[in-house]
């Protein structure tokens, strides 16, 4: 079963990104999921309301709203971290109903474990996974390689810097061959100049990995420059008020976040959000 | 590289622990402090014509010590409080971490437990010493009981919090990856809580020598704390100080073989030598 959604998710990689169709298996899918949280003083607090969308197999959503929308726990109900109130996950047809081994997660501290080498940390999903031992080391390799670290597979995790610690992350999250990647602010910790190299690293590890990913972030030009499509959220309750689809070059460079077409879906996003009173 | 390197080696030679010395000198501050004490102490005593009943000088309390250790005097008596040490702790902070770990395992274990245990914490171990006695008599296993019930409390406390201390972050991280609880315990909770079980232990091996020496105290047939009672009796000041310099001693190597152990095992973190030593 795995095998094969694997080959098939590869040949849909070589080709354009699909967008969800309802004739084809989506990667995931929310439906009409509400999630209320109880707060200190008793009451309740709508934090999802209502969403909905799917996502087609290989493609990259990157979902972006203000603090507080629900978006991060969107993002944990996927991963079956936290239950919807109302409403279902779907993660290749299947209702989600807790973690699954389909999916790797990065948060956005790298959290890695400092007794460990990096090497011993991109293992700790296979170890847990019981995955044969010789293979995941290939993979683990071959990911640090992806995420340029291949030098560092012996350090620890606190002679590394920032950028490289969450590097180290990703390459966690990708050592089982993840169908799906779920990314929860990944870069909002790194300096400006680092987020930067991190969004052009990302796209690299898109393209050879073809895997689904879903980013939550609260910049909304890190969410154009690397989405194939954009899901706006509007703050508390966080409901999906647009859906953006990004018609750019399937490999962008940084000289695209000075062109018109750019700004253009930038400056349409930020109306949107505030209009929603998400940018007070 | 190699600058950098060079960098850190100055680093850590001009300042190991923020006191802007290096380790040579700040050895040789530390050794003119006791000598200056040593100096002045003999001379308080000597010019003021202290009763050597009363505080004896320098040189006599190190002849006493010479004594003690030519007759044989202090390693008997210094192995039966040693034993006593080593076995009591041994007992007690291991009880300590396993109920620890099921406690910090366990919010019900911890609603039911952990009052009990606050309620014999707070209870002053030095005055149940003289029923431990009664109840397990003048030999050593009273005071191994003793000791292990003192060293007992810093440990368990320790564990449960240590055992608690994994960041929220890590948890969820390994439960996406579909860890077991078993999983997270072995992977993250034990080695996040290391840090804090040798601050437990590193308090724990202290006490455990107060332990032996107060049921010594209460009532014993042997042991340093059976022999500073005969000295005192006996009016010998300078062979109570004597026994002091051992205890102080076996205190001072116990620590640092903890400090050492620690260092090793959790060689991830610089700070576990500042951590809090409350509990």
């Amino acid at each position: 079963m795995t095998e094969m959604e694997r080959t098939d998710m590869q040949t849909l990689a070589e080709r354009p990104p699909a967008i969800a169709d309802k004739d084809v298996p989506s990667a995931f899918a929310f439906e009409h999921i509400h999630k209320t949280f109880r707060s200190k003083d008793g009451g309740t607090v709508t934090a999802l309301q209502d969403v909905c969308f799917s996502v087609g197999k290989g493609e990259f959503v990157t979902v972006v709203g203000p603090s507080g929308c629900g978006k991060s726990t969107l993002l944990r109900i996927l991963a079956g971290l936290e239950r919807a109130s109302s409403g279902r996950a779907l993660l290749g047809g299947r209702i989600v109903n807790g973690p699954t081994r389909e999916v790797g997660v990065v948060f956005q501290a790298p959290v890695l474990l400092p007794w460990r080498t990096v090497l011993q940390n991109v293992l700790v999903p296979a170890e847990i996974q019981g995955r044969d031992r010789s293979a995941s080391l290939a993979r683990a390799h071959h990911y640090l390689q992806l995420v340029g670290l291949e030098n560092f597979a012996t350090k620890y995790p606190n002679e590394l810097s920032g950028g490289m610690q969450q590097r180290v992350g990703i390459a966690r999250a990708l050592v089982n061959d993840p169908l799906l990647l779920l990314m929860d602010e990944p870069f909002g910790a790194l300096d400006a100049m680092t987020r930067e190299t991190m969004n052009l690293e990302l796209q690299k590890i898109r393209e050879r990995t073809g895997a689904t990913i879903m980013l939550v972030t609260h910049s909304i030009p890190e969410a154009v420059f690397l989405g194939d499509r954009v899901v706006v959220m509007s703050p508390r309750p966080g409901r999906v008020t647009q859906v953006v689809d990004v018609n750019l070059p399937g490999l962008r460079t940084l000289d695209l976040i000075n062109t018109d077409r750019f700004g253009t879906y930038v400056s349409s996003i930020r109306a949107n959000l505030n209009a929603s009173g998400g940018l007070d | 590289m190699a600058a950098i390197e060079g960098g850190a080696a100055i680093q850590a030679e001009s300042l190991p622990d923020g006191s802007g010395l290096t380790p040579t000198r700040r050895l040789v501050l530390v050794a003119s402090v006791f000598v200056g004490v040593v100096l002045l102490w003999h001379l308080l005593v000597t010019l003021m014509e202290v009763s050597p009943l009363i505080f004896p000088a320098p040189a006599s309390v190190m002849k006493s010590l010479y004594q003690g250790i030519v007759s044989g005097e202090i390693l008997k008596h210094g192995s039966v409080t040693l034993y006593e040490i080593l076995v009591g702790f041994a007992i007690g902070a291991l009880l300590g971490l396993l109920l620890g770990a099921a406690i910090g395992q366990s919010a019900l274990l911890e609603a039911v437990l952990y009052p009990y245990v606050v309620a014999f914490q707070a209870m002053p171990k030095v005055a149940i010493a003289p029923l431990f006695v009664l109840w397990f008599g003048f030999g050593v296993t009273s005071k191994i009981i003793i000791t292990a019930a003192i060293v007992f409390f810093p440990v368990l406390a320790n564990t449960i919090v240590g055992l608690r201390s994994a960041p929220r972050d890590q948890v969820d991280l390994m439960t996406a990856f579909t860890a077991s609880q078993w999983h997270i315990f072995r992977m993250v909770r034990v080695p996040h809580a290391l840090p804090f079980i040798f601050v437990g232990l590193d308090i724990g091996i202290v006490l455990a020598v107060i332990g032996a020496i107060v049921g010594e105290f209460v009532g014993a047939q042997a042991g340093l704390g059976y022999l500073i009672m005969q000295r005192n009796f006996s009016m010998d000041a300078s062979g109570v100080f004597a026994i002091l310099i051992v205890l102080s001693i076996i205190g001072i190597v116990l620590h640092s073989v903890m400090r050492f152990v620690a260092r090793r095992v959790i060689f991830w973190t610089d700070t576990h030598s500042d951590l809090s030593r409350g509990a």
